[in-house]
């Protein structure tokens, strides 16, 4: 599997073609899978839906250090949909913020891979989260703090459309853009599920374009598994000024694996050993 | 006793601590100008961050701040910034024990002609059963000034309770705070008065009284209700073998809770506490309301007289 040294990730928009990001995300995937299969439980289709997003931003644009996750000039990525965390896991311990063995710690209780991202165990989580609706908030108080030192560093944040629900992240929205965050780019995984059910069904948050325009964001939409529109987006929200950037990415819950796709009941279940196998053949582990 | 602001003093004691260290950072959500923070936006504008009526955010954004390593002061009412906004403290400011600074002003009953949806009485529990959290409760501007000062430069998350009325002073200059200890304002041999805020004031002015009757009260000011004095409240508690609390809170969850918890562990002896019954509280006159809920020197002479009946 394509390794790369920690001193490829110090400068942004790296040479990294889609074929090669692809690849990354499959192996990505098959993490989510083992890591959650392995503690029977945990949130593999929002994870599914959030990986090729979470790859572009570790491997193609932000600015990090993986040998020092604290590194003063690095961007920065908060993943409000904290549940998520086995994807962030993955791309953390593939980038070399810590081996790749650690990943069976996740969800144990010797281990340091909390079932929520923890700032305090792992290296490389910039913000504690798992409480749906307030990353977003951290994330508008980090690009606060970056501009007061004049620093050039960038924050991208994820949230999930069910999490769009909450107020909190409507607050954050109207600060973002009041405070002309353009140092702030938040990726909406808008894969139309939550626990109950479809979102326009449980909860409509539609329509969400317009909704952020009018809370005063510049807003791109993409198809979130589109490697070349992800980094099309990214680029164009590093020339936006005086406004915070929504992507509104379209995506698909459990994508990658036939069986788990736009399926709401893969949103809190891990695969049991059986059809763990058939979903890593799937995504061409040889099993 | 001269009445004092200790919300002013907040608000001079920010602008003091804006001009030796640029990594102060405040935020309000629209209450800058009761909070008193709108004098540190006076004279650091670009410093100063309105949230607006918006208190979830607020906090988180707090967070935010600080893992840039800001130190961030946030301040709104008692009631919203423990109460609305008490998830976001928990999650994003304690749980990864971030370097927020919690100070809110209208604690208490003393809030007055608002009333009960105004009135924090909560507000010391709601921060007290938060891990990494501490507590502090002042009782006047000496003591406030002294307690920003010390919190503003000790690592970690403090919630700092302040009151919209002006308070008797208590202290002179030679006062100094320190996190985790009570002090002895008056000794005594029969019973120990532990109050904080507006109560201490009481306090002294209840054991001077009972002197008059032949009742040794010994008087202790607990600013800090978390992490509280274990060892002074137990020492006081050996000699006099009979405590009373008094405190502008309920009597759930707030200092009386927290004297109970140490004595039961420690040197159990008869205990009253004082403070508002379990009950909303309601408009009136914020002096007038101390009295209506015998939160004054009378209440503290009925509950000194009930605990020595008690004791063995
Ligand atoms: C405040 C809060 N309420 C409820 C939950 C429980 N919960 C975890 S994930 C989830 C659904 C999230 O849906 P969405 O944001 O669409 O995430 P995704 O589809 O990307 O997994 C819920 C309700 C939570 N973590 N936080
Ligand atoms: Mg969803």
């Amino acid at each position: 599997m394509v390794r790369f040294e920690p001193s490829f990730f110090l400068e942004r928009n790296r040479e990294i073609d889609e074929v090669t990001l692809r690849a990354i995300a499959r192996e990505v995937r098959k993490d989510i899978l083992k890591m959650t299969s392995e503690a029977q439980s945990g949130h593999p289709g929002g994870a599914m839906s959030a990986a090729d997003i979470i790859v572009t931003l570790y491997y193609y644009k932000m600015r990090h250090n993986p040998e020092n996750p604290k590194w003063e000039k690095r961007d920065r990525f908060v993943l409000s949909k904290g549940h998520v965390c086995p994807a962030l896991y993955s791309v953390l311990a593939r980038t070399g913020y810590f081996p790749l063995e650690k990943l069976h710690e996740f969800r144990k209780l010797d281990g340091d891979l909390q079932g929520h991202p923890d700032m305090k165990k792992t290296p490389g989580i910039e913000i504690s989260t798992g409480s749906l609706g307030h990353g977003i908030g951290a994330a508008v108080g980090m690009a606060l703090g970056l501009k007061l030192d004049k620093s050039d560093s960038r924050v991208y944040c994820m949230i999930g459309d069910g999490e769009a629900q909450e107020g909190s992240v409507w607050e954050a929205s109207m600060a973002a853009s009041h405070y002309n965050l353009d140092n702030l780019v938040v990726i909406l995984d808008n894969n139309n599920l939550q626990i109950d059910g479809p979102v326009d069904e449980v909860m409509s948050i539609y329509p969400a374009v317009e909704k952020w325009k009018a809370f005063g964001w510049h807003v791109i939409e993409i198809n979130g598994h589109d490697f070349k529109e992800i980094k099309a987006a990214l680029d164009e929200a590093d020339t936006v000024k005086f406004k915070p950037t929504m992507i509104v990415a379209k995506t698909v819950k459990g994508k990658g694996v036939s069986f788990m796709e736009n399926r709401a009941e893969w949103h809190g279940k891990a695969l049991p050993p059986d059809l763990l196998k058939e979903a890593l053949k799937e995504l061409g582990e040889i099993v | 006793m001269k009445k004092v602001s200790l919300r002013d003093t907040y608000g001079d004691t920010l602008v003091e601590l804006g001009k030796e260290d640029e990594r102060i950072v405040v935020l309000d959500a629209d209450l800058s100008g009761s909070t008193k923070t709108a004098k540190f936006a006076k004279v650091f504008p670009e410093r100063f961050f309105d949230f607006g009526i918006a208190e979830i955010d607020m906090m988180n954004a707090a967070a935010g701040l600080a893992t840039t390593g800001k130190i961030p002061f946030v301040s709104t009412f008692a009631i919203f910034g423990t109460g609305r906004a008490w998830e976001a403290v928990r999650q994003t400011i304690c749980y990864p024990n971030l370097n927020v600074k919690i100070v809110c002003t209208h604690g208490g009953i003393t809030v007055g002609e608002d009333g009960a949806t105004h009135q924090a009485l909560e507000d010391v529990a709601n921060m007290r059963n938060i891990p990494n959290m501490r507590v502090i409760v002042p009782a006047d501007d000496i003591e406030t000034r002294e307690v920003i000062r010390k919190i503003a430069y000790t690592d970690g998350p403090f919630y700092v309770r302040l009151s919209r009325e002006k308070f008797p002073r208590i202290f002179d200059e030679s006062y100094r705070f320190e996190i985790g200890k009570g002090h002895v304002l008056r000794e005594g041999e029969d019973v120990t008065v532990i109050a904080n805020s507006v109560m201490t004031s009481f306090a002294l002015l209840a054991a001077e009284n009972l002197e008059k009757e032949g009742i040794s009260v010994e008087v202790i000011h607990m600013p800090s209700v978390k992490p509280i004095d274990t060892e002074l409240i137990a020492k006081s508690a050996s000699k006099t073998k009979a405590v009373v609390t008094a405190e502008e809170h309920s009597i759930i969850g707030g200092l009386g809770s927290a004297v109970a918890e140490v004595l039961v562990e420690n040197f159990p002896v008869p205990m009253e506490r004082l403070g508002t019954p379990d009950v909303f509280g309601r408009s009136g006159k914020g002096w007038e309301l101390l009295h209506y809920f015998g939160l004054d020197e009378k209440g503290i002479a009925e509950k000194v007289k009930k605990v020595i009946a008690r004791k063995r």
